[in-house]
């Protein structure tokens, strides 16, 4: 297996630490005038999103993971896995559990393409883009004039996520949101 | 080629070049005002530092880039000079960061008769005059970095970490354990422990200086210690600098002589957090 040795470490950089796999985020080197030259590293691990931090004195090397982002349409669920196809017309398909896909059905529907971050071919995340377009399907109807200032109320989406909207929003109007923070932009 | 159209230009600010100049005047208006001298020694040289943790960068022919002027400028006191200063580039292989770079540029200077007590009153009078006025606080390194526990890539991590730590204001760390002397005398009363200090300011460590060694025996034995530290690490031997020794044996005057970072300075004096702000062309 690959492996990289500490010169080589660069933000971006796809790696195994402690057997999960990471992203190197950042990567100092520090040096005392006349002392050892080490690696201070910031690591996010792809399983978990958590980051961490490890130091390395110069010259060590840890192993390179398999990790391959790549766009996947999200096909269906049979109620335990999520099932997507690559769209580079392998029609390979992955099954991702439950845990892997977290939120991201908050905001993607049957057809819709995200990337899948694959570890040795298998699924660990399901990044969504950073605005999608969604029906709404429940809310109070809309105040009609209203359609600059003030108040928001609950709207429930086709995927089932509920976001807060202005007051002029009805049921069937399609919003434009904002995936990162959860929130409405527009009406789209 | 459009994509390339930019990279002709400087990595740093005209801010930054015009900060850089009057730095390096400053400097050299301080040491006229002491009657030191400049000179100017080889950045090519025959031998190189036996540093344990020093790389040089070497040319096809097997001469090395000097990665401090020191050992040029003690043959120059050995050979009468007075006081000097030296303002000029040294290299250092692989290191690259935020706060290193392969090539920088290194003021050191030796004073005649100077202990390591009176060139840190020199050196604070310099950073007085650059930096501003400032109280230069002292801290052993025992107290920095705790004690001699574990093994020295150990000492070293626990070392730049604590130098971190310090945060805002100027530090001196003094009393180096005598094993981290370098070329330090080691002190008459307490062998232990070294004539060595550095400079940490805003927690970058910015000067390292000395009471110089000027005992060849004991240097040259400090240099087969290092040499045997590098074997170990599988870092090439670095053949003793004869002309050096040669010149202590000849005798080199009692004096003290401290090495300070002009880009780190540079960077300080800016607020600048980065080499890559205060260097022209930091792109290698």
């Amino acid at each position: 297996m690959a492996s990289y040795a500490t010169n080589e470490f660069r933000a971006g950089l796809k790696v195994l630490l402690e057997g999960d796999p990471c992203a190197i985020l950042e990567n100092e080197f520090v040096k005392p005038g006349k002392g050892q030259a080490f690696n201070r590293v910031k690591f996010r691990n792809l399983k978990t999103g958590r980051v961490w931090e490890r130091t390395f004195k110069s010259g060590e090397a840890i192993e390179a993971a398999d990790v391959v982002e790549t766009a996947m349409q999200y096909l269906y669920t049979d109620g335990v896995f999520y099932h997507f196809m690559k769209t580079d017309g392998s029609y390979e398909q992955v099954a991702a559990a439950k845990a892997v896909v977290g939120d991201a059905l908050n905001w993607i529907t049957e057809q819709d393409v995200c990337q899948v971050t694959l570890w040795d071919d298998q699924p660990i995340s399901i990044t969504v883009p950073n605005f999608v377009t969604l029906e709404v399907t429940e809310t109070d109807p809309g105040l009609k004039g209203d359609t600059a200032q003030g108040g928001s109320k609950p709207a429930t989406l086709v995927t089932g996520a509920v976001i807060r909207v202005p007051l002029f929003i009805n049921v069937g109007d399609v919003l434009k949101i904002d995936t990162r923070s959860g929130e409405y932009v527009s009406r789209a | 080629m459009a994509g390339q159209s930019n990279q002709w230009r400087p990595t740093c600010s005209l801010a930054a070049l015009l900060a850089r100049a009057a730095v390096v005047a400053e400097i050299r208006a301080f040491f006229a005002d002491r009657d030191v001298i400049e000179v100017q020694t080889p950045t090519l040289g025959r031998t190189s530092t036996t540093e344990p943790q020093i790389d040089s960068l070497h040319t096809a022919d097997g001469a090395f880039l000097q990665t401090s002027p020191e050992h040029y400028m003690k043959r120059l006191l050995a050979a009468g000079a007075p006081s000097i200063y030296q303002l000029g580039p040294v290299h250092r292989a692989g290191e690259t960061g935020r706060l290193h770079r392969e090539e920088f540029t290194m003021l050191e200077w030796y004073r005649l008769g100077f202990d390591d007590a009176a060139l840190m009153e020199e050196v604070t009078a310099l950073m007085d005059r650059i930096l501003g006025c400032g109280e230069c606080r002292r801290i052993s390194h025992e107290s920095l970095v705790g004690a001699l526990a574990g093994d020295q890539a150990d000492l070293d991590l626990r070392f730049a970490n604590a130098v971190e730590r310090l945060g805002e204001g100027r530090w001196f760390v003094t009393d180096y354990p005598a094993a981290q002397a370098s070329l330090a005398r080691l002190r008459p009363g307490n062998p232990r422990l070294a004539a060595r200090f550095e400079l940490i300011v805003d927690g970058v460590e910015l000067a390292n200086g000395y009471h110089e060694l000027t005992d060849p025996t004991e240097l040259r034995q400090r240099m087969a210690r290092d040499n045997a530290i590098r074997a170990a690490a599988g870092r090439p031997h670095m053949e003793a600098d004869e002309r050096l020794l040669a010149a202590m044996a000849e005798g080199l005057p009692d004096c003290a002589g401290v090495a300070l970072g002009v880009d780190r300075l540079v960077m300080l004096a800016m607020g600048a957090s980065n080499l890559a702000e205060v260097m022209p062309f930091a792109e290698r």
